[in-house]
């Protein structure tokens, strides 16, 4: 009796994830499309202006802001985050993968709140210092997306490189060729498609970050114009006008969290499918 | 057999002169390993060293006022919101996970659709999880600006990763233990909180912890929800900010930059000795594995 029972509530825990995904999709939905059909979704999505107080709504350079900051983070930190876990599953040195491994962890944990910190007192200073201008924009808000995303890069890449067998890395050096040409050219593509994995996870961190990135990208509503214009990212319009935004102005904002949650449900998707083709 | 496999400096460095491509490769892995270590190095110490002369008793103050921005209710809020989230989440994390480890059949679609939104869950941004809560507590069950409502959605977010944690530490429990359990006659249910569980606290702990830290860096899910009073509120359903909203509030005002400053250093103290709390209790399960 008290078995069967107990089972029940071990299942109706198990559920609750699956009722706050469920919550979340139909008050997102329901909250936000409404405006974006009062919009006009044509309208909403490829409108140029976003300017709240003459009541118009278009969200075209948020969506691009985004793409840009997470391209630039995707640049910065993919090259950096896959030579980091090649080094670590191929060339560390026990003694050293020891420090280095809770580091990278370590970096993982830092709130991005923090982040954002360093990146406003340090990064945008010494972009000021080496390119002029007001330090804040496209660029900067890359590089420390790109240090954001670093961990999440190099842990899924690690388990993908340790993920392929040894046969292949000593194959490779029984035909004679280096230690380091061995594991760049038969191990890491054996493991692309774990590394992919990882990459699309840290799209989706750099596309959903928000504390950080508003500190040093100026969050200028415009589509930027090159590296060192300033940029709003979808993240940045919701926290910086939500505070006070009401009617229209207060929907449009969750509509642009609509389009936000719809970009982040695609890649969490690609994630799983690439994720379960691994295995 | 040794001299076959362990080449000496001299003869590696003859190997990268006739192959400096190789040389290169191992250039930029080294690179890369000294830029990102050299990245979180130099965040540490210079928060910590431009953040330390600011720390002053004044910012621990009871009261917070416009002259001394104290942080100290801000502290208290995060201590609530922790205690608040951990309540929930825990224990619909830890049942979550025994169903999915010690009950669930395998093939089951029901836990193949678990998994989806666990997944799903722990891929939504902060901000995503912010205005839910804010849509769902302050506006549909019209509690406005609560540290009540914070908590909820914090402990949302962190479902996932405690669930995670603790499938992993019950799955690494061995058959062993169970089997003898229930030769001994103990029933599913007994055997699973009397044996499994225990064997497991201490990997279900090292998750909490983790969880722990993820709630006290926490921003952008608790700016909507719980609002940023800067108060001790008097009950859980008034705002209350918490240290990183604090940090992040005093960041936008632009006013209290020395601040700021202080607020990094007690913020980025208080994650990382979580962290390594945690990382310390996961190790010592793997010592005793």
């Amino acid at each position: 009796m008290k078995e069967k029972a107990m089972q029940w509530v071990f299942l109706a825990a198990a559920s609750i994830s699956i009722l706050a995904v469920a919550l979340i999709c139909i008050f997102l939905f329901a909250n936000g499309i409404p405006a974006i059909q009062e919009i006009g979704v044509v309208q909403f999505l490829t409108g140029m202006k976003w300017k709240p107080t003459n009541n118009i709504f278009g969200i075209l350079p948020m969506i691009v802001g985004s793409i840009y900051v997470t391209a630039g983070a995707i640049i910065i930190g993919v090259p950096l985050g896959i030579l980091c876990a090649a080094f670590l599953a191929h060339f560390c040195p026990k003694g050293i993968y020891k420090i280095i491994k809770p580091a990278i962890e370590l970096l993982a944990g830092i709130p991005s709140i923090v982040y954002g910190f360093f990146g406003l007192v340090v990064i945008v200073p010494m972009m000021q210092e080496i390119f002029g201008g007001g330090g804040k924009g496209v660029l900067t808000a890359s590089i420390l997306l790109g240090i954001m995303i670093l961990p999440t890069v190099i842990g899924v890449s690690e388990a993908a490189i340790r993920a392929v067998p040894e046969t292949y890395y000593e194959g490779a050096l029984a035909l004679g060729i280096t230690h380091e040409r061995s594991v760049f050219f038969t191990v890491l593509p054996a493991a692309k498609q774990g590394i992919f994995a990882g990459v699309v996870l840290g799209i989706g961190r750099a596309i959903g970050e928000t504390m950080a990135v508003i500190m040093v990208a100026g969050n200028q509503a415009t589509v930027p114009e090159g590296l060192f214009s300033g940029v709003r990212t979808l993240t940045a319009n919701i926290v910086m006008e939500m505070g006070y935004a009401a009617d229209l102005h207060r929907e449009a904002l969750l509509g642009t969290a609509v389009v936000l949650f719809v970009f982040i449900l695609l890649i969490n998707l690609s994630f799983s499918l690439l994720k379960r083709r691994d295995f | 057999m040794d001299a076959i496999n362990n080449l000496t400096w001299k003869e590696k460095l003859k190997g990268y002169q006739k192959d400096p491509f190789s040389a290169l490769l191992l250039c930029l892995v080294i690179l890369a390993a000294i830029i990102t270590v050299g990245v979180l190095i130099s965040l540490v110490i210079y928060i910590i060293f431009k953040g330390v002369p600011n720390i002053k008793p004044e910012l621990f103050a009871w009261k917070y006022s416009t002259e001394n921005v104290s942080m100290m209710p801000a502290i208290v809020n995060t201590i609530t919101i922790t205690l608040l989230s951990l309540i929930f989440a825990v224990p619909i994390g830890i049942f979550s996970a025994i169903y999915l480890a010690e009950y669930a059949k395998r093939g089951n679609r029901f836990i193949s659709i678990v998994r989806l939104t666990t997944e799903t869950l722990a891929g939504i941004p902060s901000i995503v999880f912010g205005l839910f809560g804010y849509l769902l507590f302050n506006i549909y069950f019209e509690w406005g600006y609560s540290l009540f409502g914070g908590a909820l959605t914090l402990s949302i977010m962190i479902l996932p990763l405690i669930m995670r944690t603790t499938e992993e530490a019950l799955l690494s429990v061995s058959d062993a233990y169970r089997e003898g359990s229930f030769g001994l006659g103990a029933g599913k249910l007994r055997t699973v909180f009397r044996i499994v569980l225990p064997s497991a606290v201490p990997g279900i702990l090292s998750g909490v912890i983790l969880a722990i830290g993820r709630i006290v860096g926490e921003t952008a899910a608790l700016l909507y929800p719980a609002g940023t009073a800067p108060v001790v509120p008097g009950s859980v359903m008034e705002s209350g900010r918490t240290l990183a909203v604090h940090m992040y509030a005093l960041l936008n005002e632009g006013l209290y930059m020395e601040q700021a400053y202080a607020t990094a250093v007690v913020l980025l103290v208080l994650v990382i000795g979580i962290n390594a709390l945690s990382a310390f209790i996961a190790k010592r399960v793997g010592v005793k594995e």
